[in-house]
């Protein structure tokens, strides 16, 4: 069974609404994290039901229906989404007025929409799509294991369109809560020098993309999602070499056939070592990339990482300013994405050339 | 690849009881585990609340789980539903490659409520920040039994552990593993008791599941967990199967943010299709375990839509939410984990607190728990949120 990328959206810190967009030039972002760039939501949705929208749904709605039309397909067979944290938003207005009043005189809608499953169910509300609908929030691989579930119902025959993606938003208390845990720059940086930082913590950021899993090649299909899988755990860079052998060799791969490494490299100069370490192990002579600085770290930031490796497989070009290391290889075959959360979670996704 | 999968493992805690066999004990004294709130630090006292009935502190030494203050009260839960699911089936997780599957609804709601002004106002590095969102409880009930070969946390509001067991069956059937341990946890926190009040759907009273007078669910807590095994793995030598996971469904209404529509479509189509895919009739099925949640729109809309599909074949059903109150996200597998109680005793569960006749149904649920009856086929159905309508088929092996 082959799962084929074939329509995405992408609203994300960089100018992805725009058709045809490509990072060889990007946004700046010298300050503490990164905000998506806001498309014009009176495109898609109605204002009444827009106000009601956290910000995370907006954006997972206009993501969806640009997958959707790019894709050229009204409805698609199931929705999964994967989200670290829903309407951050949303959530924290309902909790700081529950703990301001004492839990009296509370709104119920940001509980609504702070509720994990609210962007998936609201796309398909909005889409009118009654069909499988499911979410899942397991920190840095809650994309990955959305990816899963689209691969397993294409599998099972139980849908030819998935449409799947990641959503994530950033908020003010969120940046400030999740600093104290060392996860992002004490010093002000510019994303564009997020890859010579020799300091501890990375760039904060957000992002919603969908995409359009098929079982068949449609007219505007980008690559083959030729394989996926997530790790828990993985203690050393010789065990990740080994299960990146594994994913290869399952699918007659071996690592010389990758044009393309494209890490999830953050600027956390410690954490980052497992990247180059790989790279020099298993990819010395491929192209080493990277993507963070151009949409912040996040727990779905691999989503934005499978637009951007798709996008490089269809146009057989990649941009110099996502390279870390190495050449614009001549043509584009295979990208190998790897990205690992906070020591724990790892994940792989290779995406090749169509046939 | 197994096309089909049994479950040969399970274990439960409720406000009902911290095991199996509790909890079988409470059912058959019909005893509710819906009482005045305790442990949950709330002001509001006037609603009821099932409750499982330990401090934190307790449930360390009733899972004889080593002190640490990061633990969370679904973590503890979840650590003792799962060690029972796992003595049950006899299994060394370690020896094949296990998948671990848990589910939550609210995610690490409690500790934002106890500690959010100081995460975001002080400097104290408080250590519980990297443990206030969705995965910790799953992350950490893994690390406890060594588990880390594939591990994933769903969430589809109040069908989210339905939908936790769904994907371990369909891992175990596409032949990504032979053996999946499913289920999910969640504790009472202050973030949906309020949440759901403020939605007027909390009955001041102890929810009263198919009544014409039900006011509102009654919030729960608890954890259970299901192993679920392929086929070649499940009849080895030494094992129980307790049930075969005959069917399931998944499907989202797409009709409303909370409400389920008036004549219960999703809910129509979630049962039919998991009717269908187990390959039986409706009049197979021998027991509904509803969802029942006890607010007049689910009550109301489950039951149109089961009368609707069922026509003459009503087969007894319950809502044993009147037991255990509605534990969200762990709802699913605590009502599997009594589905397969219902078969292994030959049992009808009963629906408490029912009195009036519902004026849309012709239809009532059990009002007596009745013994001696051979029950096959089970109907467990979840409905969530936003419309993710789950079930599940249950089957006597």
């Amino acid at each position: 069974m082959k799962a084929y990328i074939s329509g995405i959206g992408n609203i994300s810190p960089q100018n992805t609404i725009e058709k045809g967009y490509i990072p060889d030039h990007y946004l700046e972002y010298k300050q503490e994290f990164m905000t998506s760039v806001e498309p014009n939501y009176k495109d898609y949705i109605e204002p009444l039901a827009r106000r009601r929208m956290g910000k995370v749904i907006r954006r997972s709605i206009v993501a969806s229906s640009m997958a959707l039309k790019d894709a050229g397909i009204q409805l698609p067979d199931a929705i999964i989404t994967g989200t670290g944290h829903g309407s951050i938003e949303e959530t924290e207005s309902f909790l700081i007025s529950m703990l301001h009043h004492n839990e009296s005189l509370l709104n119920p809608t940001p509980f609504i929409q702070a509720t994990f499953n609210s962007i998936s169910t609201q796309i398909a509300i909005h889409l009118n799509c009654i069909s499988y609908n499911s979410t899942y929030v397991h920190r840095g691989l809650s994309f990955e294991s959305a990816l899963m579930d689209a691969v397993l119902l294409l599998n099972e025959g139980s849908a030819n369109n998935v449409l799947v993606g990641g959503a994530d938003e950033i908020t003010k208390n969120h940046y400030i809560m999740t600093k104290r845990t060392g996860a992002w720059k004490e010093e002000l940086i510019s994303n564009k020098d997020l890859l010579a930082s020799k300091t501890k913590g990375s760039m904060a950021g957000e992002g919603a993309v969908f995409f359009i899993l098929s079982n068949k090649k449609l007219n505007n299909t980008y690559a083959t999602l030729t394989g996926t899988k997530t790790f828990y755990n993985v203690k050393t860079s010789d065990d990740m070499n080994q299960h990146i052998i594994e994913l290869l060799a399952k699918h007659n791969l071996n690592p010389s056939d990758i044009d393309v490494f494209l890490t999830g490299i953050n600027g956390d100069f410690d954490k980052d070592q497992i990247y180059y370490a790989i790279a020099s192990q298993l990819f010395a002579d491929k192209t080493l990339a990277y993507y963070k600085h151009l949409c912040g770290e996040y727990f779905t930031s691999p989503a934005f990482a499978l637009w951007l490796a798709s996008n490089m497989i269809k146009r057989n070009y990649i941009s110099s300013g996502v390279i870390v290391k190495g050449n614009k290889p001549a043509s584009l075959r295979h990208i190998l994405i790897y990205n690992r959360f906070n020591r724990y979670e790892h994940s792989l996704m290779l995406i090749s050339a169509i046939e | 690849m197994s096309s089909r999968v049994f479950i040969t493992g399970i274990g439960i805690i409720s406000s009902i009881g911290e095991n199996l066999e509790e909890t079988l004990i409470s059912i058959l004294n019909s005893k509710t585990g819906i009482a005045p709130v305790k442990y949950l630090n709330t002001v509001h006292k006037e609603l009821p609340v099932a409750e499982v009935k330990f401090t934190d502190r307790e449930l360390f030494d009733l899972g004889n789980i080593p002190y640490n203050e990061l633990l969370s009260r679904s973590g503890l839960m979840g650590i003792i539903a799962a060690s029972e699911a796992i003595r049950t089936s006899g299994i060394n997780v370690k020896d094949i490659p296990t998948a671990f599957i848990s589910a939550t609804t609210v995610g690490g709601m409690d500790v934002n409520e106890r500690y959010y002004f100081d995460f975001i106002e002080n400097n104290s590095k408080n250590k519980f920040i990297p443990t206030y969102d969705c995965a910790e409880s799953t992350e950490r009930i893994a690390e406890y039994f060594g588990l880390d070969e594939y591990l994933a946390t769903v969430s589809t509001a109040c069908s989210s552990s339905v939908n936790s067991i769904i994907l371990g069956a369909r891992m175990i059937k596409n032949g990504f593993v032979d053996r999946a341990i499913c289920g999910g946890t969640e504790c009472m926190t202050k973030f949906h008791l309020n949440g759901f009040n403020a939605l007027s759907v909390i009955d001041k009273e102890p929810c009263k599941p198919f009544d014409d007078e039900r006011n509102g669910t009654t919030l729960g807590e608890g954890a259970a967990f299901l192993i679920l095994e392929s086929e070649q793995n499940a009849f080895l030598p030494g094992k129980t199967i307790y049930a075969e996971l005959a069917g399931y469904s998944n499907i989202c209404e797409a009709y409303h943010p909370t409400a389920t529509s008036n004549l219960g479509e999703g809910p129509y189509i979630a049962m039919e299709k998991a009717i269908k895919m187990a390959g039986l009739s409706v009049s197979d099925i021998d027991y509904i375990n509803a969802h029942g949640t006890g607010t007049i729109n689910n009550d109301s809309s489950e039951g149109l839509a089961i009368e609707r599909l069922f026509g003459k074949y009503i087969p007894p059903f319950s809502s044993t939410k009147s037991f255990t109150g509605h534990t969200t996200s762990a709802a699913g597998a605590i009502e599997a984990v009594l589905c397969i109680i219902a078969m292994q005793n030959n049992l009808l569960l009963p629906n408490l607190n029912f009195k009036t006749q519902m004026n849309e149904l012709g239809i009532k649920p059990i009002r007596e728990i009745i013994k001696n009856v051979n029950i096959k086929h089970t109907l467990s159905n979840s409905f969530g949120f936003g419309g993710n309508e789950s079930c599940l088929i249950l089957s006597k092996v």
